[in-house]
């Protein structure tokens, strides 16, 4: 069976939860697997919509990950008219206009459906805030399946989701700090030299070192 | 170990099974609050495997995460090693010659026993038949081992497949020692299901014992052979359709209970279904190629944008989820493990059976730590 | 029981003897071959290298001929730890614990890259670079996973390893000597590493020698 394209659903997203904000997010590969952003505070009442809408019956959350944007600097290339040198009138120059793209953490949600054998949607929803306010709500109420998922999320990239029956770390343990999925993870120091990758490791190393001004017997040069 | 009191029930031990138990499977912790020998309570605690998968794979270029992928599910390096390329596929554009695919479900279904065989023998290990039934059980598997040792160089860590085929071509020789192995496997079964199918223990052990609603089945994602002993028709490789599984003719086994017992026989059964396929497989292959002629394996930069791909693999659905921004490393590179979101509905299994029954469950789940954690 | 009887008399002379069906041996080489020959391992796995270390002891490579079939689940009945796979930091402190718990004479092989140096999870921020940090390893088998006939090897290597150890003297085994320690630290889970970081009894980090500084 064909899924419904993804205008078709979000139209009746919209139809039933009116005062949700659904947009299309275009996937440019050749996967061309588009998804919806949908605000925050209506995820929930969507994702039990799409859950029991009978033409839907998205019964089936198969995965559910973080994504961490940091702020990247994107270049657009902008046509702008300027006056000829010579005078003679306009001239279309293209020019390359740096801007900075504010990083966010993003949640994604795979859905299918077993009763009706079609999918994947994918569902995304947004935290702009990558320092304090990282939070989403929980989609556990309404597929079981995201619990231990959503769990992972929070431990490796630090979003919490509020409604969540028991958000604890999953996977490191509980007295860690920090979350490493993020791109500005810093890792523990490794101690064993190597001439490759490891160079960057001992840098620091040597900075910290530095630093304490207390050099020890370990890494030193 | 420590006592807890409860108002209600009373005074219960809580226990800590793992990380390191016999009948844990690898690293796996369950704590396990008991009335006496019921459970009570029961939270799974991971992470004593976790080695970081998806950030190394974050970290190197796309091939590069091939090998790693092996290490995932150990028991079934070429399905995990076939999402991940079909994954790639998707993102890329890239499509597998027909030879390839044939190759791949070849490969898939050898792994589908391997592991189903395997799951048998740790299963009867948990109920308490020490060493038998994994010795057999493990002889099956060395043959099969020698097949992907002949064809990949590895016996466990095969590292074969690659965006848009393969990494090296079958021989006859090769397929004619596969279709032995093939045409062998039934009585192997045969000769297994005499010895336990119908055993006595063995039904009063699993028969009842950790009964899954198909509901619940269906709401906590459990895929594989665990959600289709609910009843549930769920199979990627019909729903999908990908690869060539549209060419072949099987059949999905069904359960009825969705106890431990029908966990046990749909993998039997989808052994011999899987044999079905192996023989159309290994008859059918066509020559040709067996990479896409515009596949690139170093310096692949798949263009902008990401791409989910999954196929059945022995546990259930194993996906990857990989977001590309156009450089030669993957800027998100997900696993979506079966056996862990499996485990969701772990401890509503147990309730109410005993520690001795919680075993049989788990090792019914069939779950591989590497997988779990990642 | 001294060393001076091992070596007045030589193998072929031995080897002479055993033909006229004279068995000629010292208390040591007895006690050690005993020793040599039931080594029993604890049954612990923690990741792919386990799989092959299961495969080790079935039907085909048969660890049983070596004496070491007899797998333990509890490590007070086990010799020997077979660290088989990746050790995490999360899982770090209780392979220690797991090795205090085991009683003396006890052996330690490191199977598989992983468990020797971290293997391709070595950059891992979850990845302990190698059990030697915190335990005396015995023999080391490299692979990954290594094949069951190198785990065997393996073995074998710590058979001759345990069969030339003296009873007496400064080169005598710990269980023998009261000054050894057969406990080890037990490093605990801190904010982003272990404490310690590494048991200096056993391990110190390398010194680092670079050509550019």
């Amino acid at each position: 069976m064909t899924t419904p394209s993804l205008e078709q659903i979000r139209d009746r997203i919209l139809a039933a939860v009116p005062a949700a904000e659904a947009s299309l997010v275009n996937n440019p590969g050749p996967a061309a697997q588009h998804s919806l952003l949908i605000d925050r505070a209506h995820l929930v009442e969507v994702a039990r919509f799409l859950r029991d809408d009978p033409e839907l019956r998205l019964d089936y959350c198969s995965n559910v990950t973080g994504i961490d944007q940091p702020e990247r600097e994107v270049v657009d290339k902008v046509r702008r008219k300027v006056p000829a040198p010579d005078g003679s009138g306009e001239r279309e120059v293209e020019e390359k206009v740096k801007r900075i793209e504010p990083g966010f953490l993003e949640v994604v949600y795979h859905l299918f459906s077993m009763a009706r054998k079609h999918g994947p949607v994918v569902l995304r929803v947004r935290t702009g805030d990558r320092a304090g306010d990282a939070s989403v709500p929980s989609l556990t109420p309404v597929w079981r399946a995201c619990e231990f998922q959503e769990r992972e999320v929070f431990d490796l990239f630090g979003i919490v989701f509020t409604g969540h029956p028991n958000l604890r770390r999953i996977l490191m343990w509980d007295a860690f700090v920090g979350h490493p999925m993020r791109k500005d993870y810093v890792e523990p120091d490794d101690y064993e030299w190597e001439p490759t990758p490891h160079d960057a490791v001992l840098e620091r190393v040597k900075a910290r070192q530095a630093v304490a001004s207390t050099p020890e017997e370990g890494p030193t040069t | 170990m420590r006592a807890v009191h409860d108002e209600f029930h009373g005074d219960l031990m809580e226990v800590s099974m793992g990380p390191h138990h016999p009948s844990t499977h690898g690293v796996f912790r369950m704590n396990v609050v008991l009335d006496g020998e019921r459970i009570v309570k029961l939270k799974p605690v991971f992470g004593y495997l976790h080695r970081n998968h998806e950030k190394l794979g974050e970290g190197m270029t796309w091939l590069a995460s091939m090998p790693f992928t092996d290490r995932l599910d150990y028991l079934c390096a070429m399905t995990n090693n076939w999402a991940y390329a079909l994954a790639v596929e998707r993102l890329t554009g890239l499509q597998p010659p027909e030879r390839a695919e044939y190759i791949r479900v070849v490969l898939a279904e050898l792994t589908r026993l391997l592991n189903h065989t395997c799951l048998a023998g740790f299963l009867l290990q948990d109920t308490g038949a020490m060493g038998t039934p994994l010795m057999y059980a493990f002889r099956e598997r060395e043959k099969i081992l020698d097949l992907f040792e002949a064809l990949s160089g590895s016996r466990m860590m095969c590292n074969y497949q690659r965006f848009g085929g393969c990494r090296v071509d079958v021989s006859p020789a090769w397929l004619a020692a596969a279709r032995k192995v093939v045409d062998a496997y039934p009585r192997f079964l045969d000769e297994f299901e005499a010895l336990v199918t119908g055993n006595e223990i063995v039904m009063a052990r699993t028969q009842g014992v950790g009964r899954v609603a198909p509901e619940l089945a269906v709401a906590a994602g459990v895929t594989g052979p665990m959600l289709r002993a609910c009843g549930v028709d769920y199979d990627i490789r019909k729903v999908d359709g990908y690869g060539l599984y549209p060419r072949f003719h099987f059949r999905v086994p069904l359960g009825d209970h969705g106890d431990t017992y029908d966990r046990y026989m749909i993998r039997v059964l989808e052994m011999r279904e899987s044999i079905g396929i192996l023989k159309q497989a290994i008859d059918g292959i066509p020559d040709g190629p067996i990479l896409d002629p515009k596949a690139k394996g170093r310096g692949l930069r798949p263009p902008a944008g990401e791409a989910y791909g999954r196929i059945e693999g022995p546990k259930g659905e194993i996906g990857f989820f990989l977001v590309s921004d156009g450089t030669p490393n993957p800027s998100r590179y997900r696993v979506r493990a079966p056996s862990f979101v499996n485990l969701t509905i772990l401890e509503d299994m147990c309730l109410g059976h005993t520690v001795a029954d919680a075993v049989v469950i788990l090792g019914s789940i069939d779950i591989v730590l590497g997988e779990v954690d990642r | 029981m001294s060393d001076a009887t091992t070596t007045t008399i030589t193998e072929e002379q031995r080897a002479e003897l055993r033909r006229h069906g004279i068995l000629l041996t010292s208390l040591q080489e007895l006690y050690n071959w005993g020793r040599s020959n039931s080594v029993w391992p604890l049954q612990f796995g923690l990741a792919c290298c386990a799989i092959e270390m299961i495969a080790a002891s079935m039907a085909r490579f048969d660890i049983a001929r070596f004496g070491s079939e007899v797998f333990r689940p509890s490590p007070r009945q086990a010799d020997l730890l077979i660290v088989s796979g990746t050790v995490t930091k999360k899982m770090a402190p209780q392979v220690v614990r797991l090795w205090n718990q085991m009683p003396e004479p006890k052996y330690c092989i490191a199977m598989g890259a992983c468990a020797i140096s971290g293997g391709p999870f070595k950059q891992g921020y979850n990845v302990l670079k190698g059990i030697d940090r915190y335990i005396p390893v015995d023999v080391y088998v490299p692979g990954c996973p290594p094949r069951p006939e190198a785990l065997l090897h393996g073995l074998m290597k710590l058979q001759e390893k345990i069969r030339a150890q003296p009873l007496a003297g400064p080169d005598a085994p710990r269980h023998l000597r009261a000054d050894d320690p057969c406990v080890y630290p037990v490093p605990e889970c801190g904010a982003t590493d272990l404490e310690p970081p590494f048991n200096p009894e056993v391990w110190k980090p390398p010194t680092l020698v670079r050509d550019d500084a």
